[in-house]
């Protein structure tokens, strides 16, 4: 059971690292959504910095890739992106298309690299 | 599958409404991509040697995939806790624009903020992508109860899949798990960009990704947020500048 729940000590680190800093947003969105207006200047500054921050967090997973994704070479995963950026604008931006296109590609390349 | 018409009989009751919205996992391919995507996390969150409950609080108290496979590889990495949380809470600010743009959605005349607490919670790209795709199916006093089932099924799927890849993690091969791990990135670029409505919203994407490894080099910390502000107000300045034109 104790493998089970592991130590406290890592429980409280997932409150103070991950729970908290995340849900931060969630409140601050439910608390002055309300407030503002969809189409107002700041919002529409916000939205712009959340997409870019996202984007940051797509690069740095591709760029200094976690686990095993760092064992594809970086040529092939970003060559996986580009394809399955390709195959999400051919099918008329089908999320599917895309990421099954891209991982095929990853797959594919690997295999063949041996 | 198609939801009944809007004035049916089948949307009488807020327990259909959920089971509707339950339902409605099961019509999107979306699920298919959350529950690999956990699988990965799962087995990251084992082979990072945390424990089979640490996983599963983190998909159920965090549930945002992002978030949780950073807040994973850089305590792994052995970064301190305050670096953790900034890279977590960095990853996260996306939601706030998120739920401001979910909550009209789904507010009726008599909402009540507390009975929009659950909403914001399970609020991530996956509930945003397919509010946008059910919710004008939806009648609008039933929206809550709609979102509260879809909300629950995707995380009952993120759930089991964190579950399976936690004990298959031992036994995954390294492709299998570099797969996995490509699915975020895949997912949420394509999601994002299918949801972008404006220009602004495309070339904060493109300049995001373009800006992240130059600012990656000042080995700053907080490159992401050094990108992702520079990134973000050039597209703001660009957005703004076209409506000038235009006017």
């Amino acid at each position: 059971m104790s493998d089970f729940i592991g130590d406290w000590h890592a429980l409280a680190v997932l409150l103070i690292a991950g729970v908290i800093p995340n849900q931060i947003w969630r409140l601050l969105g439910l608390w002055f959504g309300s407030g503002l207006d969809e189409g107002s200047d700041l919002l529409m500054w916000v939205k712009a910095v959340a997409t870019a921050i996202l984007a940051g967090v797509i690069a740095q997973i591709l760029v200094q890739p976690p686990g095993a994704l760092a064992s594809v070479p970086w040529g092939l995963r970003y060559g996986a992106v580009v394809a399955g950026l390709a195959a999400f604008l051919a099918s008329r931006r089908s999320i599917f298309a895309g990421v099954v296109c891209g991982e095929a590609v990853m797959l594919a390349g690997k295999w063949w690299l041996g | 599958m198609t939801l009944p018409p809007l004035d049916s009989p089948q949307w009488h009751g807020s327990l259909r409404a959920f089971g509707w919205g339950l339902r409605a996992t099961s019509a999107t391919i979306l699920s298919v991509v959350l529950f690999v995507t956990f699988i990965g996390i799962g087995a990251l969150a084992h082979d990072t040697h945390f424990s089979m409950l640490w996983a599963i609080l983190s998909t159920v108290l965090v549930w945002a995939g992002p978030a949780q496979i950073i807040l994973v590889s850089t305590l792994g990495s052995g970064q301190t806790i305050l670096q953790s949380a900034i890279a977590v809470t960095m990853s996260a600010i996306r939601l706030f624009p998120m739920v401001v743009a979910v909550l009209p959605l789904i507010r009726g005349p008599k909402t009540k903020r507390r009975h929009l607490v659950l909403i914001a919670h399970f609020t991530a790209v996956t509930l945003w992508v397919e509010c946008y795709r059910f919710l004008p199916h939806v009648p609008r006093e039933r929206r809550i109860a709609f979102v509260h089932g879809l909300g629950s099924g995707l995380m009952g799927v993120a759930l089991v899949a964190t579950i399976i890849g936690y004990l298959l993690a031992a036994n995954l091969s390294q492709t299998f798990g570099a797969a996995v791990l490509l699915l975020t990135p895949l997912a949420f670029l394509f999601s994002t960009l299918r949801n972008a409505k404006e220009l602004a919203d495309v070339l904060a994407l493109g300049l995001g990704l373009v800006l992240y490894p130059l600012a990656a080099r000042l080995n700053s910390g907080v490159d992401i947020l050094v990108s992702g502000v520079v990134a973000g107000t050039l597209a703001f300045a660009v957005h703004k500048w076209r409506e000038r034109e235009a006017a």
